[in-house]
C-alpha cells in the first residue's frame, strides 16, 4: 500500500520536473526570432551600454544553445545542462553565473519563509483550536476576527502598509535590505541581530496574513474532532479541559493541518516572493524582480526552474513523511 | 424566489456581507468611469506628487495623474480580469471534472494526474515565464494566461461531487429509464452540482485575481493599461512608499483588500449553502 502511494507521488514529482524543464526549454523557442539576439537587443535598448562585450556574449550563447542542431538534440543538451545545474550566465551582470546568483539568494528566502511559516503555523493552529473549543472565553473570538479578515489579503499588500507605518511614519525598522549597509556579515550576535531587525517587517507581513488561514483550517478540524468517542471518553474520565484540548483534540486535528502545509506550499512561496520585492529583501523574489526589470532572461528562467523544482521536491518529501505519522493517509486515495 | 433568497441570506451573514461588498464594488466600477474626466488619467495631466486636496480628492501621482481618476478606470479592468479568468477556468474545470467523474478509467486517471501536476507547479512560476516571453501584455491576454493555470480547483471539486452524485438514486433511476450520455449529465447531474459550481467560481475568481496582482507587482502586467495591480507597481517603482505618498498606493490597496475580503466571505457563505444542499458532506 505504502509502495503504491510512493510510486504515485514520485511519478507526479517526476512529471512536474519534466514539465518544468520542457516549458523552460520551449517557451523562448516558441517566440519568433533568435532568442539570444532578441534578448540582447532588448537589453541594449533598455540599458545604457553597461553590458560589456555584447559580441562575446552572443557567440558564447549561440554555441551554448547549439541553435544549428536539430530540436531533439537541443532538448537533450538542455536536460544535460539542467541536470548539471548549469543554468548559464546572467546577462545583466555578466560574467556572474545564474547558479551563483540563486545560491546567494536562496538562504534569505528559506530563512524568511521558514521562520514566518513556523511562527504563524504555531500561533494560528492554537488560535483556530481555541475558536472551536466550546468552553473558551468570548474575547478570543473578538481577538481572532481581524486575523481572519487579514488572511484574505495578499501578503505583499499588508507588507506595503507595514513598511509605511513601521519604517516611514515611525522610523523603528529599516526600510529595506537584508542586513545593515555598514556591516560585514559574520557569525556574531551583531550580525544575527541586524538580520533579525531587517527581517521583522517582511516576516510580520507573512505572519499576519497566514495566522488566519491556519486558524480557519484548524477550527474546522477541531469541530469535526469534537464529536469523536475518544473526546467523550476523556471527559468521562474527568481529565482537565486543558489536557483534553491539547492532548486529545489538537493532537488529532494537527495532521490534516500538516497536509495543508504541503498543498499551500506553492502559494506560500509565491506570496513570500512578492513580499521580498516590497522590502528589497535580498532573496529569490527580489532577485527575480531585478531580473525582470533588467530583462535578464536566463536569471528569470533559472529562478523559475529552481523554484518549481524545489517546491515539487519539498512536497514529495512531505508526502512521504505523512503516511509514516498517520497511516490513514495511504488508505484514502480518492 | 424572493422569500427563498431572503431566507438564504438571513441565516448566512457571510454570504450576505460578501455579496454586498462585491456588489458595491462592481457598482462603483460601472458608474465611476462615467463620472470622472478621463483625460486626468493621462501622464502629465495634472501637477505631480500633490497630496489630496479639494481639486484632487485622492491627490496626484509622480507621473502627473489624478489618482481618483486612475482608480475609477483601473477598477473595472481589474474586476474584468478576475471575472473573465474565473469564467474561463470554471468552464475548463467543470468540463474536465464532469468528464473525469463520469468516464472513470484511464481518462479519469489522466485528468487527475494532470491536475495534480499543475497544482504542484507554482502558478506564479509559469506565469512569470509566459509573461516574460510575451511582447506586450494586455488585460485580455493576462486573463487567459491566468485562467490556464487555475482550473484545477474546480476540476477536483466537481470530479468528487460527480462521483458522489452519479451513484444517487435519482440518477440511477434516470439511467435505468433510458436517459444516457449528455442528457443525463445536463438534466440530472449538472443542476445538482450548481451550488458547487458557484462556490468553485468564487474561488477561481479569487485565485485569478491573486495571480494577476502577483504578476503585476513583479512588473509583468499590462504596462500601458490601468489596473489596480499596475497602480501599486508604479507606486512602488517610483518609490511612493519611501516618499510617504500614501494617497497613491493607499486607494488601490484598500480596493483590492475589499475585493479579497468580499470574495472570502462569499466563498465561506457559499460553502455553507453547498454543504447543506448535499446533506453536509
Amino acid at each position: 500500500m505504502y509502495l503504491d502511494y510512493v510510486i504515485r507521488r514520485f511519478s507526479i514529482t517526476l512529471l512536474v520536473f519534466v514539465l518544468a524543464v520542457s516549458i523552460n526549454f520551449a517557451l523562448p523557442r516558441l517566440t519568433p526570432g533568435d532568442p539570444v539576439e532578441q534578448q540582447l537587443n532588448q537589453l541594449i535598448s533598455t540599458s545604457s551600454g553597461s553590458i560589456g562585450d555584447v559580441k562575446a556574449i552572443v557567440e558564447s550563447y549561440r554555441a551554448r544553445f547549439g541553435l544549428d542542431q536539430p530540436v531533439w538534440r537541443q532538448y537533450l543538451d538542455y536536460w544535460g545542462m539542467v541536470l548539471r545545474l548549469d543554468l548559464g550566465f546572467s546577462l545583466a551582470n555578466y560574467p556572474e553565473r545564474v547558479g551563483e546568483s540563486i545560491a546567494a539568494a536562496m538562504p534569505w528566502t528559506l530563512g524568511l519563509l521558514g521562520m514566518a511559516t513556523l511562527l504563524s503555523f504555531a500561533v494560528g493552529t492554537l488560535m483556530g483550536g481555541m475558536l472551536a473549543w466550546p468552553r473558551v472565553p468570548r474575547w478570543i473570538g473578538w481577538f481572532a476576527a481581524p486575523f481572519l479578515v487579514l488572511s484574505a489579503i495578499p501578503y505583499f499588500l499588508i507588507g506595503v502598509v507595514l513598511l509605511f507605518v513601521g519604517a516611514i511614519v515611525y522610523r523603528i525598522f529599516p526600510a529595506g535590505g537584508g542586513f545593515p549597509f555598514d556591516m560585514t556579515p559574520g557569525f556574531d550576535a551583531a550580525t544575527i541581530l541586524g538580520i533579525a531587525w531587517h527581517a521583522t517587517l517582511p516576516a510580520l507581513s507573512i505572519i499576519l496574513a497566514q495566522i488566519g488561514a491556519w486558524a480557519i483550517g484548524m477550527r474546522g478540524m477541531i469541530v469535526s474532532v469534537l464529536g469523536e468517542d475518544y473526546i467523550m471518553l476523556a471527559e468521562a474520565k474527568g481529565l482537565s479541559q486543558r489536557r483534553i484540548f491539547l492532548w486529545y483534540a489538537v493532537r488529532n486535528a494537527l495532521l490534516p493541518q500538516l497536509t495543508k502545509l504541503a498543498l499551500t506550499l506553492g502559494h506560500l512561496v509565491s506570496g513570500a516572493i512578492l513580499v521580498e520585492v516590497i522590502f528589497s529583501y535580498p532573496g529569490m523574489g527580489y532577485r527575480l524582480y531585478q531580473a525582470i526589470q533588467s530583462k535578464d532572461f536566463f536569471v528569470i528562467q533559472g529562478i523559475v526552474l529552481i523554484l518549481s523544482m524545489s517546491i515539487a521536491l519539498t512536497m514529495f518529501i512531505l508526502d512521504l513523511i505523512y503516511p509514516l505519522i498517520d497511516p490513514r493517509i495511504t488508505n484514502k486515495r480518492s | 424566489m424572493g422569500p427563498d433568497l431572503a431566507k438564504l441570506f438571513r441565516g448566512n451573514a457571510p454570504l450576505a456581507a460578501g455579496l454586498s461588498i462585491l456588489g458595491l464594488l462592481a457598482l462603483a466600477a460601472l458608474i465611476l468611469p462615467m463620472l470622472v474626466d478621463q483625460s486626468l488619467a493621462q501622464v502629465g495631466a495634472v501637477a505631480p506628487r500633490r497630496p489630496p486636496s479639494a481639486m484632487h480628492w485622492f491627490g496626484t501621482d509622480a507621473q502627473g495623474r489624478d489618482v481618483l481618476t486612475v482608480m475609477a478606470l483601473a477598477m473595472p479592468q481589474t474586476l474584468k480580469i478576475g471575472l473573465v479568468a474565473g469564467l474561463i477556468s470554471l468552464t475548463v474545470g467543470v468540463t474536465l471534472g464532469l468528464i473525469a467523474g463520469f468516464m472513470g478509467g484511464w481518462i479519469d486517471a489522466a485528468i487527475r494526474t494532470a491536475s495534480d501536476v499543475m497544482m504542484t507547479i507554482p502558478s506564479v512560476a509559469i506565469l512569470v515565464l509566459v509573461a516574460a516571453n510575451v511582447r506586450s501584455m494586455t488585460v485580455d491576454l493576462m486573463a487567459v494566461i491566468v485562467a490556464g493555470l487555475s482550473w484545477m480547483v474546480a476540476t477536483r471539486a466537481i470530479r468528487a461531487q460527480t462521483l458522489s452524485v452519479r451513484e444517487r438514486g435519482y440518477v440511477q433511476v434516470a439511467r435505468l429509464s433510458g436517459l444516457g450520455g449528455l442528457r443525463l449529465v445536463f438534466i440530472e447531474v449538472l443542476p445538482n452540482l450548481l451550488p458547487y459550481i458557484a462556490a468553485s467560481f468564487v474561488i477561481a475568481v479569487g485565485q485569478a485575481m491573486l495571480a494577476t496582482i502577483g504578476l503585476e507587482a513583479l512588473g509583468l502586467g499590462p504596462q500601458t493599461e490601468l489596473t489596480l495591480g499596475m497602480t501599486i507597481f508604479w507606486a512602488q517603482f517610483y518609490g511612493a512608499i519611501i516618499r510617504g505618498m500614501w494617497w497613491w498606493w493607499g486607494p488601490p490597496i484598500v480596493a483590492l483588500a475589499l475585493i479579497f475580503v468580499g470574495l472570502l466571505l462569499t466563498s465561506a457563505g457559499m460553502d455553507r449553502v453547498a454543504n447543506k444542499r448535499l446533506g453536509g458532506l
